[in-house]
């Protein structure tokens, strides 16, 4: 990764991003890439990392989980700590389905050209 | 038995399915019609309240298609997590479903009922016996939050529901159980692979989700063999692919390689997804690597009871000063009533247009637009507290003074009247940890009954 590689949102470079409940009291997050290629990248330079995610959210490193990455699906899984249990008063997310928001927004730089894009 | 054929109908019972891909399905010939029909997703109130998440006469059209079909081709109807949370109301709530239909239809049922609650004392015994752990980001069970838990249940493994249909059943209603089990459980009573039942299990367990375009109320095709299985939309307009039926094991699971359950956990590092035919997917490799055998236990526990007011507002200037006037407002509500304890209410103004979504994870907390939506909550011991403080909050909001205030006539735009609402009993999670047990068929026994009742 050098200075004057072009970056691009993660929006546009997913075909999926979504949050779920992983039980009451973790989310837990996919992303799965449009390529190969960037998911290979990704995962190679550990652009998703527990800090990137742990800045994203405002969290605690000890909150976020160790990213998996998973080549059948070109998917990385984000686990974090609900601020709140599920249900529990205050809270603001049952099913927890709106908490990807934040990774939609982050740059992550493209893979060369001549990377195939499977 | 070469192969066996699964049709899963929907999602979660109650949630459809078309009735095009449904007969496609039954003329597959398949050998069990299974269906999930809960989850703890929709929150601790369902099971707290003994209430279902889905609607009765939802429930009742996908469930008397699927028992009138599955006594046509003489094969049996499973169905887990009875009523949505999967105790003993639901379970009942169901029980009256299949029992109308029964009589309705003129069908007779040997019926396996098998309940997934259990007792308190259970609990305790085993907390104390240290056979009880926290989940990850779960606090530590104690025997407060036994004693607390209105209602209590296991998500069984398939062990009671393979004995239901080794019994005889037409149809198994299961309470709370672990979703693959009710999918899983007629290959294990014949001796399929564990690894290749439960993953199978799985992906059918959510229907035609793991189709591309997915759908939580469409029909999906799943067929075992002895070394594999192939999992097929049945709507003609969907195909499963191998990224889309891989992908899906990382729904709602932390880790998609290792997914535990009551019995051990489903390794999926070594499987291999490939497409067969025009539609469907092949899947080698998944392993069921047997553990110490666990329980999920959930409870739940009354919190209080709750009202909420909704409101919006666009003054430029009241959503400019809101922190401040929200403040203000706690501040009369206090005052207003001095004998009321800060422990014995929680007053929320939740603000829609900021940090609604989100709440403490929201990165960017600040208003963006013209307006905000305004949620107005109080939670307290009893419904006419609840009641007292969320009028006074909401009477006080509509008026409060602010500095640079311009509509001095009012601050917030109701669009109902009455503005307040009963939102009733309020529970939470008590219990969501693991039990260890030495034998997984001792505490759930079959409740075996002829639908309909009273019939014979």
């Amino acid at each position: 990764m050098t200075e004057a590689q072009p970056l691009a949102a993660l929006a546009a470079l997913a075909d999926v991003v979504r949050s779920k409940n992983a039980g009451p009291f973790e989310l837990t997050l996919d992303v799965i890439f449009t390529t190969r290629g960037h998911y290979e990248l990704v995962k190679r330079d550990r652009l998703i990392n527990r800090q990137v995610v742990a800045e994203l959210y405002g969290l605690p490193a000890a909150d976020v989980g160790e990213p998996i990455f998973y080549d059948p699906a070109r998917a990385v899984k984000l686990n974090l700590r609900r601020p709140l249990p599920s249900g529990s008063v205050g809270e603001t997310d049952v099913y927890g389905a709106q908490q990807h928001g934040p990774l939609l927004t982050l740059l992550l730089p493209l893979p060369e050209e001549g990377t195939p894009a499977t | 038995m070469e192969e066996i054929r699964i049709l899963a109908a929907t999602a979660i019972l109650g949630y459809g399915f078309p009735d095009a891909a449904f007969e496609e399905g039954l003329a597959r010939r398949p050998h069990v019609i299974a269906a999930d029909a809960g989850s703890s997703d929709p929150g601790p109130y369902y099971l707290g309240a003994g209430e279902s998440f889905t609607d009765r006469a939802a429930v009742r059209r996908d469930l008397e298609r699927m028992l009138t079909a599955a006594r046509r081709l003489r094969v049996p109807v499973v169905v887990g997590s009875a009523g949505g949370a999967g105790a003993a109301p639901h379970l009942e709530w169901l029980r009256a479903i299949a029992d109308a239909i029964a009589a309705e239809r003129g069908l007779r049922l040997r019926t396996a009922l098998i309940p997934a609650d259990v007792p308190q004392q259970t609990v305790l015994d085993a907390l104390r016996a240290d056979r009880i752990s926290a989940v990850p980001f779960g606090p530590e069970l104690t025997e407060a939050d036994v004693r607390a838990s209105s209602r209590i249940v296991a998500q069984l493994g398939a062990e009671p529901l393979v004995e239901a249909l080794r019994g005889g059943a037409d149809l198994v209603l299961a309470g709370r159980a672990y979703d693959p089990a009710v999918f899983a459980a007629l290959p294990l009573l014949h001796g399929f692979d564990a690894g290749l039942a439960l993953h199978l299990g799985k992906i059918l367990e959510c229907a035609a989700i793991a189709a591309v375009p997915g759908s939580g109320s469409d029909c999906m095709l799943g067929t075992l063999r002895r070394d594999h299985f192939t999992v097929e939309p049945l709507s003609p307009e969907r195909r499963c692919t191998p990224t889309s039926v891989a992908a899906h094991t990382l729904y709602e699971k932390s880790d998609p390689y290792h997914l535990p359950g009551p019995g051990g956990h489903l390794d999926l590092t070594d499987c291999v997804f490939t497409p067969e035919g025009e539609r469907g997917v092949r899947v080698t490799g998944s392993r069921h690597v047997p553990a110490p055998y666990t329980f999920k236990l959930e409870g739940a526990r009354l919190r209080g009871y709750r009202t909420v007011s909704l409101a919006g507002a666009r003054d430029p200037v009241f959503v400019r000063e809101l922190d401040a006037i929200v403040a203000g407002v706690r501040e009369r509500v206090a005052d207003n009533f001095p004998d009321l304890k800060p422990d014995e209410y929680r007053l929320l103004v939740r603000v829609y247009g900021r940090d609604g979504c989100m709440g403490a994870l929201e990165p960017h907390p600040v208003v963006a637009g013209h307006e905000v939506g305004l949620v107005i909550e109080a939670v307290a011991g009893t419904q006419a507290l609840a009641d007292t403080l969320c009028a006074f909050a909401r009477s006080t909001m509509l008026h409060f003074g602010y500095p640079g205030r311009l509509s001095t006539a009012g601050n917030l735009a109701f669009p109902y009247s009455p503005s307040d609402f009963h939102a009733g009993a309020v529970y939470e999670w008590s219990v969501y940890h693991l039990l260890r047990v030495d034998d997984p068929g001792a505490s759930f026994p079959i409740h075996w009954t002829e639908l309909p009742e009273g019939a014979s």
